[in-house]
């Protein structure tokens, strides 16, 4: 008796399908993921246990670098000429539509209420966080930041900003009261801190609470 | 590989002898492209995750010049921290004795204790946490010891500006310097 010949298979497995995939989904990941725009303003921020994901949306955004500059940015490109036109009116800068459209361009504002014609005019190559003299904020008789910060406020009457610092780790701490004072003449009292997500220390009230499962705000 | 001599050999008959072409396998094996398509996956989902900044919620409150208006901090549970430079914290809890003598030096990694113990021993509504930067102190000083009240789940803190006679006893300890009298300090104000 003899045994039934068992068919010898073939163990290839087409990968292709397979590699397909991987492609597809590595092409899905790298489109989606937004690309961090080359920063001109470069901030080594502090970090915080905080999880929240800052908002992207509608965002105000005062950076401050180590030297102690500060820097005024809108995440929506029409507030951008929205804020020009708002800062037009109350200062009497001497800024016309053209100048509007331009500020629609610039990432960050950074330079005193007085040059700011010029600076709308700066070609990009020269939109760098050192080259440029920062929006005044000294201290209380010398803080142009207010009027930004009002600005701000104005144009977004009746809708949800997203304030928020970003500052360097050694950015000296009365810059930042003098940021904080800003906000404060304007009555902006919540305000967010961007930080980078640092782990949580075990055995700390905090890591106590997150494992009963009670969320921080 | 192999045929590749022989078209180069310029000395191909052709006729009856054809040699026939071999078959060639055209299956290429995908594995390493399939590899290295999920090694690049999984690079790029782990860097996206990492340069994800957070951030972290602060109110301030109104500031007043009313005092009846100011929120009021009973002396028994306040804990007064001063970050001043090279990541030195100075400390008191409650008033500051005129003659300095509850002020302490102490830094960040040691501060922590220093508020657990506070908070044990201190009732839960009483308790209040003020933080003074000094004018050396740096951005990430004052982030750092907001973010030690999440962790330490303190509700109440605030932050306020440092006073002078404070100052003067910061300036004193660091400058190694015996310590003015603080209550002369005070009464220069």
């Amino acid at each position: 008796m003899s045994r039934p010949k068992i068919a010898r298979k073939s163990t290839w497995v087409d990968m292709t399908a397979f590699c397909d995939m991987a492609f597809l989904l590595l092409s899905f990941f790298i489109l989606t993921a937004k690309t961090k725009a080359p920063e001109a303003v470069s901030v080594l921020v502090p970090n915080s246990v905080s999880s929240k994901a800052a908002e992207d949306k509608d965002q105000v955004l005062v950076t401050i670098t180590k030297d102690g500059k500060v820097f005024f940015s809108l995440s929506e490109e029409a507030r951008r000429a929205d804020l020009m036109e708002e800062l037009n009116i109350q200062k009497q800068i001497g800024l016309t539509p053209a100048d509007f459209a331009l500020a629609k361009k610039k990432d960050f504002f950074g330079a005193p209420l007085n040059t700011i014609k010029s600076f709308l005019s700066l070609p990009p190559e020269q939109m760098k966080g050192d080259l440029l003299p920062g929006i005044p904020c000294v201290d209380s008789t010398n803080n142009e930041l207010v009027t930004w910060v009002a600005a701000a406020v104005t144009i977004y009457r009746g809708e949800k900003m997203n304030l928020m610092v970003k500052g360097d780790n050694d950015v000296p701490y009365p810059i930042f009261k003098n940021v904080i004072d800003a906000f404060k003449k304007n009555d902006q009292l919540k305000f967010q801190v961007v930080t980078n997500q640092e782990p949580i220390p075990a055995g700390s009230a905090l890591s106590k609470q997150r494992d009963k499962g009670i969320k921080q705000e | 590989m192999a045929d590749l001599g022989e078209g180069g050999g310029g000395h191909a008959k052709k006729g009856p002898g054809v040699k026939k072409g071999k078959k060639l396998n055209t299956r290429v094996d995908m594995t390493p492209m399939v590899d290295l398509g999920f090694l690049l996956i999984t690079f790029f989902i782990f860097t996206t995750t990492l340069a994800q900044p957070t951030a972290m919620k602060l109110f301030l409150p109104k500031d007043t010049d009313k005092p009846e208006d100011q929120n009021k901090a009973k002396a028994s549970g306040a804990l007064t921290l001063m970050l001043s430079k090279g990541r030195t914290v100075y400390y008191y809890e409650g008033i500051l004795m005129t003659d300095g003598s509850n002020f302490k030096a102490s830094n960040f990694s040691q501060i922590r204790q220093v508020l657990l113990d506070k908070i044990k021993s201190t009732d839960p509504k009483d308790l209040v946490i003020v933080i003074k930067p000094n004018t050396n102190s740096t951005f990430r000083d004052t982030v750092d010891m907001l973010d030690e009240m999440t962790i330490n789940g303190v509700k109440r803190y605030a932050l306020v500006d440092i006073s002078e006679p404070e100052v003067m006893l910061i300036n004193a300890s660091e400058g190694g310097a015996a310590a003015p009298a603080p209550a002369a300090a005070a009464a220069a104000q």
